[in-house]
């Protein structure tokens, strides 16, 4: 068993796990674009259901990288997880970008088939929550210099976001909203056609395989990082135990 | 299918392209700039213990 707390043997899981997973993502996505491509035209909304694909998986990683932010935050306040705040600084961009590509999509589906890119309702608005907390959190990493004090006001700050997650799933359900209901993740079951559902589910599990992907080298990088200001402070104080022996020699 | 929709399927799927290209450019770039900057500090921490040993009486 790999002991995962251990920068070094997780640097060294993931050399040798990311070949396989980078290889699982671009089969996944190649799969899934031709399914999509494949698909037939919504009996409503015609092609533009292609929009779809995108938009959905890219909907439920915006939510699940939070969910995972949480979970790497309880990590860092309650267990005290070396990696857990490694983890959790390495998901927030990839977080923000799914949420971006959300938002986009979205906009770009909304046009054609309600006549506008933005409307503020509850789903559209909280999604938009999630996407600014993602921002803040990655500017809370950049302006605390100390990484322990830095992790644990991001960790506060990911727990509090927390509650958005919730109100994003149920706010179709609590609100009049012009954005549709759960149509796959729902009680009964989805309601989608097969013929549409299965692209639908390759493409969530290629955009899942690309978080996980992108997730590990972006942890592995940040250990890097810490690595190399571990190393720097260390040479700067073998500089400083040489200086003033080169200085009593000069005398 | 009209024009104006095929518009709005190819910039959907152009701005995820460019998304996801730019997430996946950022971690590989970021990767290598690490790698380079910490061969470069593990030099420097030779190098400073190369000297210490040296300047030991």
């Amino acid at each position: 068993m790999v002991n995962l707390a251990n920068p070094t043997a997780f640097v060294e899981l993931t050399r040798r796990v990311l070949p396989w997973l980078a290889a699982a993502t671009t089969a996944l996505f190649v799969i899934g674009l031709w399914l999509s491509f494949a698909a037939p035209p919504d009996y409503q909304q015609g092609e533009t259901v292609k929009i779809m694909y995108l938009h959905v998986p890219a909907a439920w990683m915006a939510t699940f990288v939070y969910a995972v932010m949480t979970a790497s935050a309880l990590g860092t306040l309650v267990w005290r997880h070396p990696l857990a705040d490694v983890a959790q600084k390495a998901a927030a961009p990839l977080g923000a970008g799914f949420t971006f590509i959300c938002l986009a999509t979205g906009s770009l589906w909304g046009k054609p088939m309600w006549g506008t890119y933005w409307v503020w309702d509850a789903r559209l608005t909280s999604v938009l929550v999630l996407f600014i907390l993602y921002l803040g959190l990655i500017a809370l990493w950049r302006a605390i210099d100390d990484p322990g004090r830095a992790a644990k006001a991001v960790a506060i700050l990911t727990l509090v976001g927390a509650v958005d997650l919730p109100i994003i799933k149920f706010s179709v359900d609590w609100w009049n909203t012009l954005h549709q209901p759960a149509s796959v993740f729902r009680l009964g079951g989805p309601t989608i056609a097969p013929e549409l559902l299965w692209p639908l589910i390759v493409m969530a599990l290629a955009f899942t395989c690309l978080f996980l992907t992108l997730h590990l080298m972006a942890i592995r990088n940040e250990i890097l990082r810490r690595r190399i200001a571990r190393v720097t402070m260390l040479a700067a104080v073998e500089g400083d135990r040489l200086a003033p022996g080169l200085a009593a020699g000069g005398a | 299918m009209g024009v104006s929709h095929l518009g709005f399927i190819v910039a959907a799927y152009a701005v995820a392209a460019l998304t996801i290209g730019a997430m996946i450019a950022w971690v590989v770039l970021d990767g290598r700039r690490l790698n380079a900057e910490l061969a470069r500090a593990t030099r420097a921490l030779d190098g400073a213990r190369r000297g210490a040993k040296g300047a030991r009486p």
